[in-house]
């Protein structure tokens, strides 16, 4: 009896919780969205934070960044910089069509028992068989894949970076990512593992959130074939997230797949 | 075969209408600002469903830096730029030009003639955007029916980075 009681409680506190609000949010911010002229350049700040766009937590790691280009070759960032709670580097725009910007995570989590103490690990399927000590008890391995991105178009916007890699959550365009106007409903679709992600649930935050009382989120649900649609309230940078779990691992010792998809866009006034 | 027989004479009764003018004045204000630049400028004429009609002007800073200067700023005429000024390749011909002055600036324009000569008959709106560095940003809208049958005069004002907006219809 005590038992089920504790467990409502958990639940009741859980549910009372704004769950979304509470966690701490990946992102990148670019200077801009839309750029042109003869030699462009964005600049881009990537970090953990709890509010919407304010470095206050950790920096974005850049080891994990992934530029894709127009013509879908990867590109290098400039003038990269780690500081204390934000990351931040250059993209030169050299071509005309659209940027894809992202921070990709996969990682496998593990944690044990080591003669009665609690420990946690980090790394990939190979570090996995050879980095765990030999006496692990309790051994629980998880997966993640994630993906925190963010657009820039030169000129006019193109789709050929937009492509999905097939790996994890991914957002394909229907209403183009960089072209986003307040009062205009925008479509997306979302892939798991390349293939429409149904009935999957889309939070948008927009920025700014420490000069107001509430987080604002507005959600979608995607349809059968993936696909949601977002109503901008009006004109600034939005974050959008998805989240879900599955057990399609890639190494056996893990049961569960936790996937997280986060974009920055920008919404331009009309 | 019908069809052709039919348009023989359309053409004829069109033939006088071929002239008609489209004449429009933009009035760019007087600011009183600390530090005023000149806007940039687009006047375009967009269909019902918001597409690009006719490209009409483009007023930008013309001098060449590494940067490329003016291009560089193109996409601050937001509404512009998403409706087709990033599918052009500036300078264009007859369209684009340095910025103007405050003042009335004045375009003309004849049927048959580019741009106007790709001008099916319907209903269009007539589109000014203004942007303004360290300004502020402004569209302004004329709607209008083509081909014109009778003389008229239209006008819309802007409250900020635009004045008066007038649009002279002469068949």
């Amino acid at each position: 009896m005590f038992k089920r009681s504790l467990t409502l409680t958990a639940m009741a506190l859980a549910f009372a919780l704004p769950m979304a609000a509470q966690a701490h949010k990946m992102w990148m911010v670019p200077s801009a969205t839309n750029v042109s002229g003869a030699d462009p350049w964005v600049t881009v700040d990537a970090a953990v934070s709890n509010d919407l766009f304010y470095p206050d937590h950790v920096p974005g790691d850049l080891s994990r960044l992934v530029i894709t280009a127009p013509d879908g070759q990867p590109v290098k960032a400039e003038n990269t910089n780690t500081g204390k709670y934000r990351s931040e580097f250059d993209v030169h725009l050299t071509q005309q069509g659209t940027y894809r910007i992202a921070m990709v995570n996969e990682g496998i989590f593990a944690s044990y028992e080591m003669d009665g103490q609690k420990k946690r690990w980090r790394g990939d399927a190979a570090g996995l068989a050879k980095e765990l000590p030999a006496g692990a008890k309790n051994v629980e391995v998880s997966e993640a894949v994630n993906r925190v991105e963010t657009f820039v178009s030169n000129g006019k916007p193109n789709e050929s970076a937009l492509k999905p890699t097939g790996k994890g959550i991914e957002l394909v365009p229907v209403t183009h990512v960089t072209d986003l106007v307040a009062g205009e409903g925008a479509t997306f679709q979302l892939l798991i593992d390349g293939k429409p992600a149904s009935d999957m649930k889309v939070t948008a935050i927009a920025g700014a959130t420490r000069y107001r009382n509430a987080q604002d989120e507005f959600e979608a649900t995607t349809g059968k074939d993936g696909k949601f649609t977002l109503n901008w309230p009006k004109a600034g940078m939005y974050w959008i997230n998805a989240s879900t779990q599955d057990n399609k691992t890639s190494v056996k010792q893990a049961k569960q797949r936790r996937l997280s998809y986060s974009a920055t866009l920008e919404v331009l006034p009309q | 075969m019908r069809r052709l027989t039919l348009s023989i004479p359309a053409l004829l009764i069109a033939a006088p209408v071929l002239a008609a003018d489209l004449n429009v004045t933009v009035q760019i204000p007087q600011l009183d600002v600390a530090e005023y630049h000149r806007p940039y400028t687009a006047v375009w004429i967009e269909r019902e469903d918001h597409s690009v009609a006719a490209q009409l002007a483009v007023w930008y800073a013309q001098k060449e830096t590494k940067e490329g200067a003016g291009t560089k700023w193109l996409p601050e005429l937001r509404q512009w730029w998403r409706r087709g000024g990033r599918d052009l390749q500036m300078p264009v011909d007859g369209v684009s030009g340095a910025t103007r002055p405050a003042g009335q600036q004045q375009l003309k324009f004849q049927e048959g003639k580019a741009p106007l000569n790709t001008l099916a008959p319907g209903k269009y709106e007539l589109v000014v955007e203004a942007a303004r560095e360290v300004g502020g940003r402004e569209v302004v809208r004329v709607p209008f029916s083509w081909p014109v049958s009778a003389p008229q005069q239209l006008d819309a004002k802007g409250s900020s980075e635009l004045g008066a907006v007038k649009v002279d219809l002469v068949p």
